[in-house]
């Protein structure tokens, strides 16, 4: 019994020292979005008077068309490149995970190394590339980076899940009287699609969350997604640093990924559980 | 309900490895056959191309006389139990059942669908678990699920693939039972795919016996048991198994490690020429001497040997004598042991002794052996040189009718039950 208590005790504090770690910046950019620029150098943790002004000036304020027109690039951005990465990687996965075919191990080594190649190092080549043939500065000139950082992990994370899946459950809808299509939508689809859900929402969090590209392929309001924004924003005036707008529009864009987590937390423990990690 | 008949079948994979060998076996309206053997025998590939999962790659399969080798499994109307049940983990349990009578749209109206799946379910008791989903049942209720998705569709065949492979000992008993009533009842024919002996003696009508793909013999469990054709199938079947002495011939009398043992005219006759014979004797052949009756005592021989140890068991005890074959006969009892999935076939005699005898291990011992039931095998061709093929065919005669009047009684029960 007590070693049980004393046990659950380290465990606590080794939790709390965690928490802290992680969250305390994030707490410390809350705090700062919420004070006024006079107050950004207070030295103080909390704001001496809370204020909403850093959010007024990026959602109605100067650098509202920066902003928004960043965020709404970010959405779109993120959303087909996880789509079209899901899609594709779903189709690969199932055959590594059900066929037997010369060049399976390629595939996934091939994806190994496309996953650790440094984005920095194609950077400058791409910059170049993109300029030639017209798609620097536009959605495609992003979205097609953003395939080959979300590609390789969504095949490696989709092709653990699919192993996975008792391929019996489709030979049994067949003998129990299923056509092929319906045996594979009504027994396996059913199964698949927590694995498949993880990983578009996994996707989305590194399509999300890039800067190298965002800001390296990108020059105007065209295609500039928030993380590259946010470099861009200035203050009232030149002596004023931007730190309180830049707080506010990080948290801005870090609520739906809160929201992500927080609403499919369940789904994306057992699928990051049940692929990743068995497979 | 049908007869499937299998026409000299054979799967050959692609790098023409033959997984089933020329298989033909008829199985009637109702009969409960076994498919047994070790692993890597082709019986799972055997069910599977049966219904439909696995191409043929030449020979013929019928059911009811119809050609089906090109039907895809779902017009085949059979119902299969997977090893390890394939219930659709995202459904509830009745849900599970209904499956296959949904999947034939408009065929079976929603009140159908209610009737039947609780009907089902009454019989397999799991009335009580209709709402929950399979993740949370037992593994004998998993099983019952598996059963009741068979049995709704009224298929006209169910075949189990190592259906109780995964439940412990005593489910798996209970469950050994359940299956064999439910076939009586519903009088259906099926075909059980097992390496457990216990499950192919108990359950089957007949029993087929695969090796390495090849038919090595089919028939009643009785038959096997009593008269093998030749030394695999001795081997397989009974627990523990068949003991394997080598044995040189002079006139009816065989010179073995434990002693000389006369056989009649007709074994003689079988053995006559032959140098060099493998005597095949169960280990109940054997008795404590001083524990057989005066009576018994004429039809066998007594021997002396020393058991290294015994096993006690409470109904009858085991006793094990070892002994040193010559390494012609050893090579043979290597290579049939590895037929059996066994590493090595250690040269020892396995004797059954009765409870109350109290002969130790590490002493010499008188032990009595009845010689009238003991096989004789070619020790190259593993042939049975003494197999009676009529006493044999009588067995499994017997069987058949056996089975038919079981059926037949349980069919007159469901009707007065009705």
């Amino acid at each position: 019994m007590k070693s049980r208590t004393k046990e659950r005790l380290v465990w606590t504090v080794i939790s709390i020292l965690v928490l802290v770690y992680a969250l305390f910046p994030v707490a410390s950019i809350l705090a700062t979005s919420f004070k006024e620029p006079s107050d950004l150098t207070s030295g103080k943790f909390l704001p001496t008077n809370w204020s909403s002004v850093n959010y007024q000036e990026i959602l109605v304020g100067d650098a509202q068309e920066l902003f928004l027109s960043s965020l709404w690039n970010s959405i779109g951005i993120s959303l087909i490149a996880t789509f079209i990465a899901v899609v594709l990687a779903t189709l690969c996965a199932y055959a590594i995970a059900r066929l037997d075919f010369p060049g399976k191990k390629l595939i996934l080594t091939t994806a190994l190394a496309v996953s650790i190649f440094p984005v920095i190092s194609i950077v400058t080549p791409l910059f170049n590339l993109w300029r030639n043939i017209g798609l620097y500065d536009t959605w495609p000139g992003l979205i097609i980076p953003y395939l080959s950082l979300t590609l390789p992990i969504s095949i490696w994370t989709l092709a653990a899940f699919f192993r996975q899946i008792p391929w019996e459950l489709e030979q049994a809808a067949q003998v129990d009287g299923a056509t092929t299509w319906q045996a594979f939508r009504k027994a396996i689809v059913p199964l698949a699609a927590p694995g498949v859900f993880t990983t578009a929402i996994i996707a989305f969090f590194i399509a999300w969350n890039d800067f190298v590209y965002g800001i390296s392929l990108t020059s105007t309001e065209a295609a500039r997604p928030v993380p590259a924004a946010l470099a861009f924003f200035t203050g009232a005036s030149q002596f004023e640093a931007p730190v309180g707008a830049i707080s506010a529009a990080a948290i801005i864009v870090t609520i739906p990924i809160v929201l992500l987590v927080l609403l499919f937390q369940r789904q994306i423990v057992s699928g990051l559980t049940q692929g990743a990690v068995k497979g | 309900m049908a007869s499937i008949t299998l026409n000299h079948l054979v799967k050959q994979y692609g790098d023409g490895f033959p997984a089933v060998n020329d298989v033909s076996i008829d199985i009637a309206d109702g009969e409960f056959i076994i498919l047994v053997g070790p692993s890597g025998c082709g019986k799972s590939t055997l069910l599977r191309m049966i219904v439909g999962l696995e191409d043929i790659t030449s020979g013929d399969l019928l059911i009811d006389g119809q050609r089906v080798n090109e039907k895809a499994p779902r017009d085949r109307n059979l119902a299969m139990v997977f090893q390890n049940y394939a219930l659709y983990p995202h459904l509830t349990v009745f849900e599970n059942i209904a499956f296959p009578l949904r999947l034939g749209k408009g065929k079976h109206s929603e009140e159908d669908i209610r009737r039947l799946v609780t009907d089902a379910a009454r019989t397999l008791e799991l009335t009580d678990h209709l709402e929950r989903k399979p993740g949370n049942l037992s593994g004998g209720q998993r099983q019952r699920v598996a059963m009741g998705r068979a049995i709704v569709r009224q298929a006209d065949a169910f075949l189990f693939d190592e259906p109780l492979s995964n439940l412990d000992a005593k489910l798996r008993g209970q469950m050994r039972s359940e299956i064999s009533q439910m076939q009586r009842r519903l009088g259906v024919t099926s075909v059980y795919v097992t390496h457990d002996q216990t499950e192919a003696m108990t359950l089957g009508d007949r029993v087929a016996v695969l090796k390495k793909g090849v038919l090595q013999q089919i028939a009643s469990p009785r038959e096997l048991y009593e008269q093998p054709v030749n030394l695999f199938v001795a081997g397989f079947i009974g627990s523990p198994s068949m003991n394997f002495v080598p044995a040189t011939v002079s006139g009816n009398v065989l010179k073995t490690a434990v002693g000389d043992i006369e056989v009649d005219s007709r074994k003689a006759a079988a053995i006559e020429g032959k140098r060099l014979v493998l005597v095949g004797v169960r280990p109940e052949f054997f008795e404590d001497a001083s524990l057989v009756d005066e009576a018994k005592l004429p039809h066998g021989s007594t021997f002396t040997a020393e058991l290294t140890h015994t096993e006690w068991l409470g109904n009858e005890q085991y006793g094990y004598i070892n002994f040193d074959p010559d390494p012609e006969v050893r090579s043979l009892l290597d290579g049939l042991a590895r037929d059996m999935d066994a590493d090595e076939l250690r040269p020892q005699i396995v004797v059954t002794l009765d409870a109350a005898s109290r002969i130790r291990g590490g002493r010499p011992a008188e032990l009595w052996l009845d010689t009238r039931k003991l096989h004789l095998f070619d020790p190259e061709t593993g042939e049975n040189l003494t197999r009676d093929a009529a006493a044999g065919a009588a067995l499994t005669e017997e069987a058949n009718a056996a089975r038919a009047e079981e059926i037949a009684d349980a069919r007159g029960r469901d009707r007065a039950n009705v």
